[in-house]
């Protein structure tokens, strides 16, 4: 026992830990709030209007003079929405069924949580990697994982017990698996380029090859890289729009649309259960934002900027302690990430939603031959140039 | 009968959504950009700037009684507003003038008058089919309260709201 | 029969009957004030104008006919009044040509003259027959310039009446009313011209117990109900077709209420029971419904004062009290002759359950006042004798039952009347070990009573009455009873299960099911046959009368 105890690494757990703490409470679950906040600053700006723009933080409660209203106020907001949440009545309807009713939200978070854990959100960290779990199947786990949140909707649906919130779940699960087919099959070609599957590797890669999407980043340009950009940009156009279908935004958002099925499958839900789900939203869109980073746009890596044990990068700035490059890493990941969930908020108050049939022919006929098409043709071009 | 309305006919580039998409984005972004530099002008920042002053004549905003030129309350309670009232917000309870008022000869006036604020629609039905002239709806529409027993207007308050009014009925007025 | 054109129809219609009937008889309606078929004609308010005609005759005296074989008519170059003339043969009549609109417009017009136009105040408006001629019939706009005449308003004729002079078209059916049928001749016409107006006898009130029919029969807002006035306006009021409990006859009423306050009750006419009037003392008294003390719930005795609970506590409780001495002499049932025939049935299955052999009504005799209100003051004395809750003579065995209280060989009383009033005094009924009652008031026995089980006023539940001349009439819920209190029928029902089991009752349809499967009377009835003016089930000497107006009972054959 003691023997079992003392073979644990109990650097990596602690680091972990810490990791883990730092990467749900300090950043996602932030991130989240305030990727509400700017939707609804960002739709607003869209439309004309101004959005959410009057909260400040109350700090005359705590004997200050003067409340403060943050830089175009609202800031606060989110806050504010939060406690909101916490404090309304949580009401579980007599009609539903109660086990499936109440495990489904934390079904739909849990899964776009743990996904979070095979991101490298940074190179390193006072010696310390800044991913998680360095998995040897990063995509596949989070596919895998990803997934199962299509459960925690389907069961919203169908504990609800009513009609709305059952047609919402059964649109959910059709689309999911619809899109779950193109979406890993356009990332097929990554691997066969990359020829590994750990996403800190595949970081790696880009900082030394420059990144898939934009292959100049490392200063040079092949005719390899040139050819073989062309397949990239085929699964990075189907592997984004795909993901607005798993995430369940607009254009795709047929699971939640207003006009037909009121809230879809969270009709029935209210003050924190209802948030659980739109946590799980936003938190989906983060996920899949920072896999599209990590995987097309060279993760954590600028170029001419050094990683977190100083090595690359342009000379000179070296003389700048490791440990500030490594944070330096961590803010252009999420920097990376925030213009992407820009781009889906943007999106989303631009198009209108499609029809059903279009999307179900979009994912069935167009994306999925397309990326398995762009599979061979990535395949060809390897075949022209061997190593 | 079945009709099948016809869809346009997309070119080729229409048929690819994408470029379609971008157009939209683009325009959307205009939006974004012009109003984050401040270059759209037509917003008004409601509790600070208001619209009273431009507010038309016909405006309808909470409904209130009003009294006539001689003080007298114009309301006898017939509770046609009552009747007419789509979202049932009006109670009334009639009630008979003592015979030692000034007003005695009018009989009847109301003793509890409540509009509830939270139901009213501000339709003007009850100002249209008022046959004294006792209900306007006044150029008030930031009603608020912070319980529901606060969003009910009783007599008092919407004596207070509506104030006095000249107008053409002056069917109990002593003649000149 | 006689034959008679109307708008150019002939029609058949009986010898006698009035021109203003047959035309309305014909779906020719024609507005009218002073005629009310209840009462004579004096052809007064002139509303009723036709045009009319007889046959034309030939000079051998035979009348002429028309190409279509028909006599011609000569038509009579004025107006007639319709109400006060009975049709003739071949007689033809004009309702709606030129002449009788104008003639309309103008008598309108003229009824209009000194009228105050305050009908946003008047409590007459939405069933005032001068607003709806008004609207049908008359002019837009009044084209009277001079000083309107000022008559007295706001007085007070009687106790419950009030007259607004102003408003009199004077049509004279108030005084009509008074004098043919209230036999109490007060009212009059004083002064002359545009200055007539009614009035009363200077030595007398209008306080006759019939005096609010004139309110009814009133086409204007001349007279209305000191009771009713300013209260609540018409049109709110919900109408619902019941029975007046109040005496034995059960006039027929319509209960206007709104939002489960009763407002007015009006007469309803039926012309085997009331004609169209009813007695003030009975449309007046249903406040006790609306009373502050009425009881909300169960109550049962803990301690020395009543407590409220749940009802399963008090049912059982009751049960358990009652099925103590269950099969003996010592328990004892005061029934009610006010009850409905269905609550009397279950009382009459719970005694059998409970093998009471000591059971009576409490009869209320008053004095017949010669007109609508007879001797016997319960609603369903003939339900009661029907349904063997009592003998010939109603409350026969009372004192029977009051001595073996006096004596203590009654020790549990199961009571549906106040049983002070049935002769046994309080200190009495304080030595009783239990008292089961039932009631919606407070009284000396609840009181005293060990359970107190809230049942329902008449206007607050279902059920059939049986009246003196042996009519079965139906009462309507027109409002639903206050806090917990239950339908009398649920409460006895309960009763019987928590006594004996089940019994298959769920709703008062199946009360009245098993009720005429047992009680040959009833056969082949429902609730909703007895219909709105009821059923004639008994003759005057209390045997089954034979009933043209019901289904009759199909007997039940084997289908093998």
């Amino acid at each position: 026992m003691m023997n079992a105890l003392a073979s644990l690494d109990w650097f990596l757990i602690a680091t972990s830990l810490a990791k883990t703490v730092f990467l749900l409470f300090l950043v996602v679950l932030p991130m989240v709030s305030y990727t509400v906040y700017a939707e609804r600053r960002v739709s607003a700006l869209i439309q004309d209007r101004l959005g959410p723009n009057r909260v400040g933080f109350p700090t005359t409660l705590l004997g200050l003079k003067t409340d403060i209203s943050p830089f175009l106020g609202g800031l606060g907001q989110p806050i504010a929405d939060a406690v909101k949440l916490l404090l309304k009545e949580d009401f579980t309807p007599a009609h539903v069924k109660k086990f499936y009713y109440w495990i489904a939200p934390g079904l739909g978070i849990a899964a776009v949580i743990v996904t979070l854990a095979v991101i490298p959100f940074g190179s390193s960290f006072l010696g310390v990697p800044m991913v998680i779990a360095n998995v040897n199947v990063g995509p596949l786990f989070i596919f895998a994982i990803s997934s199962l949140s299509v459960y925690g909707i389907v069961l919203a649906g169908w504990s609800a017990n009513s009609k709305y919130p059952f047609l919402g779940g059964i649109r959910s699960s059709s689309q999911m698996i619809s899109y779950e087919l193109a979406l890993g099959l356009s990332v097929v070609p990554l691997f066969l380029i990359l020829g590994r599957l750990n996403l800190p590797e595949i970081v790696q890669y880009q900082v030394k090859n420059g990144w898939l999407l934009l292959p100049f980043t490392d200063g040079k340009l092949t005719l390899k890289e040139v050819l073989l950009w062309i397949p990239v940009f085929i699964s990075f156009v189907i592997f984004t729009i795909s993901l607005f279908a798993e995430t369940n935004r607009l254009p795709f958002d047929l699971p939640e649309c207003e006009t037909e099925l009121v809230a879809g499958y969270h009709t029935e839900y209210s003050s924190m259960k209802f948030a659980l789900f739109f946590l799980g939203e936003y938190a989906a869109m983060i996920a899949g934002s920072s896999l599209v980073v990590t995987m097309f746009l060279g993760g954590w890596h600028l170029p001419f900027i050094p990683d977190g044990a100083n090595q690359g990068g342009l000379d000179f700035l070296h003389a700048v302690p490791a440990w500030i490059w490594g944070i330096v890493n961590i803010t252009v990941f999420f920097g990376k990430v925030a213009a992407l969930l820009f781009f889906f908020i943007w999106v989303r108050w631009t198009l209108p939603r499609f029809r059903y049939d279009q999307l179900m022919r979009l994912g069935w006929i167009y994306f999925f031959e397309i990326a398995f098409i762009n599979v061979i043709l990535t395949a060809g071009i390897l075949a022209f140039f061997p190593n | 009968m079945a009709y099948t309305v016809p869809r346009p006919k997309l070119t080729l580039a229409e048929k690819f959504y994408l470029p379609q998409v971008v157009a939209g984005l683009l325009i959307t972004w205009k939006h974004f950009k012009n109003m984050l530099l401040g270059r759209t002008k037509i917003i008004m920042q409601y509790p600070e700037e208001k619209w009273d002053a431009s507010m038309p004549s016909y405006y309808r905003g909470a409904p209130t009684l009003v009294r006539d030129e001689h003080g007298r309350e114009r309301c006898v309670a017939c509770q046609l507003c009552e009747f007419i009232c789509p979202p049932r917000a009006i109670r009334i309870k009639p009630g008979e003038i003592p015979p030692a008022s000034k007003w005695a000869k009018v009989e009847k006036y109301p003793e509890e008058f409540d509009i509830d604020m939270i139901r009213c629609i501000y339709c003007g039905l009850c100002e249209e089919v008022c046959p004294e002239q006792a209900i306007f709806l006044r150029k008030d529409y930031a009603i608020t309260g912070l319980s529901r027993s606060e969003m009910i207007h009783n007599k008092a308050k919407l004596y207070e709201l509506g104030g006095v009014m000249d107008g053409v009925v002056n069917k109990w007025n002593p003649k000149k | 029969m006689v034959n008679v054109q109307i708008d150019g129809v002939w029609m058949q219609f009986p010898k006698g009957t009035r021109m203003i009937e047959a035309c309305t008889q014909a779906g020719k309606f024609i507005p009218r004030y002073c005629y009310h078929p209840k009462l004579s004609s004096p052809g007064n308010c002139r509303m009723c104008l036709i045009e009319m005609g007889m046959p034309k005759m030939g000079p051998d005296r035979k009348p002429v006919l028309g190409a279509d074989g028909k006599p011609e008519i000569a038509w009579i170059p004025r107006p007639q009044i319709s109400c006060a003339q009975d049709i003739a043969e071949g007689m033809g009549i004009r309702t709606s040509s030129p002449m009788v609109e104008d003639c309309r417009k103008g008598v309108m017009e003229f009824l209009l003259i000194n009228h105050p136009l305050d009908c946003p105040i008047c409590d007459q408006a939405g069933e005032c027959r001068l607003q709806e001629f008004s609207v049908e019939y008359g002019n837009a706009q009044s084209r009277f310039l001079d000083q309107k005449v000022k008559k007295p308003k706001n007085v007070e004729l009687g106790p419950r009446v009030t007259l607004d002079a102003e408003r009199c078209v004077l049509c004279s059916r108030c005084i009509r009313f008074m004098k043919e049928v209230a036999n109490d001749d007060v009212l009059g016409f004083v002064d002359r011209g545009s200055f007539s107006t009614i009035a009363c006898h200077p030595d007398r009130q209008l306080d006759s117990n019939y005096s609010l029919n004139t309110v009814d029969i009133c086409p204007v807002g001349a007279l209305t109900s000191s009771d009713f006035r300013f209260k609540m306006r018409v049109w709110f009021l919900k109408e619902t077709k019941s029975i007046d409990v109040n005496d034995g006859l059960g006039c027929n009423i319509t209960i206007g209420s709104r939002e489960n306050i009763i407002y007015r009750i009006t007469p309803r006419e039926n012309n085997d029971v009331n004609s169209c009037w009813m007695p003030d003392s009975h449309r007046l008294n249903f406040k006790y419904l609306h009373n502050e003390r009425r009881f909300l719930g169960p109550q049962i005795k803990t301690g020395s004062s009543l407590a409220p609970v749940e009802w399963p506590v008090a049912i059982n409780r009751a049960a358990e009290q009652l099925k103590k001495y269950a099969l003996t002499s010592s328990l004892a049932m005061i029934a009610s002759a006010r009850m409905t025939n269905e609550e009397l049935f279950l009382v009459g299955r719970l005694a059998k359950a409970l093998g009471i052999q000591k059971f009576d009504v409490l009869p209320r005799v008053g004095e017949a006042d010669g007109i609508l209100i007879p001797a016997d003051r319960n609603s369903n004395t003939s339900g009661a004798k029907l349904l063997g809750l009592t003998g010939e003579r109603p409350g026969a065995r009372l004192p029977e039952i009051a001595e073996g209280v006096r004596t203590g060989a009654i020790k549990a009383l199961l009571c549906f009347e106040d049983a002070t009033r049935c002769g046994i005094s309080e200190t009495d009924l304080a030595k009783l070990e239990s008292i089961v009652t039932m009631d919606i008031l407070p009284n000396k026995t609840t009181a005293l009573a060990s359970v107190v089980l809230a049942s329902s006023g008449f206007a607050e539940k279902r059920g059939s009455l049986i009246n003196i001349n042996g009519r079965l009439q139906r009462l309507n819920r027109a409002i639903s009873a206050p806090g917990e209190a239950r339908d009398d029928w649920e409460i006895l029902r309960d009763l019987i299960q928590a006594v004996s089991g089940s019994n298959g009752i769920y709703m008062i349809e199946d009360v009245f099911k098993q009720m005429a499967e047992e009680v040959s009377a009833f056969a082949g009835l429902s609730l909703s046959k007895i219909g709105d003016l009821g059923v004639q089930l008994l003759s005057g000497d209390g045997k089954a009368a034979e009933r043209l107006d019901a289904d009759q009972p199909v007997a039940k054959t084997p289908t093998a």
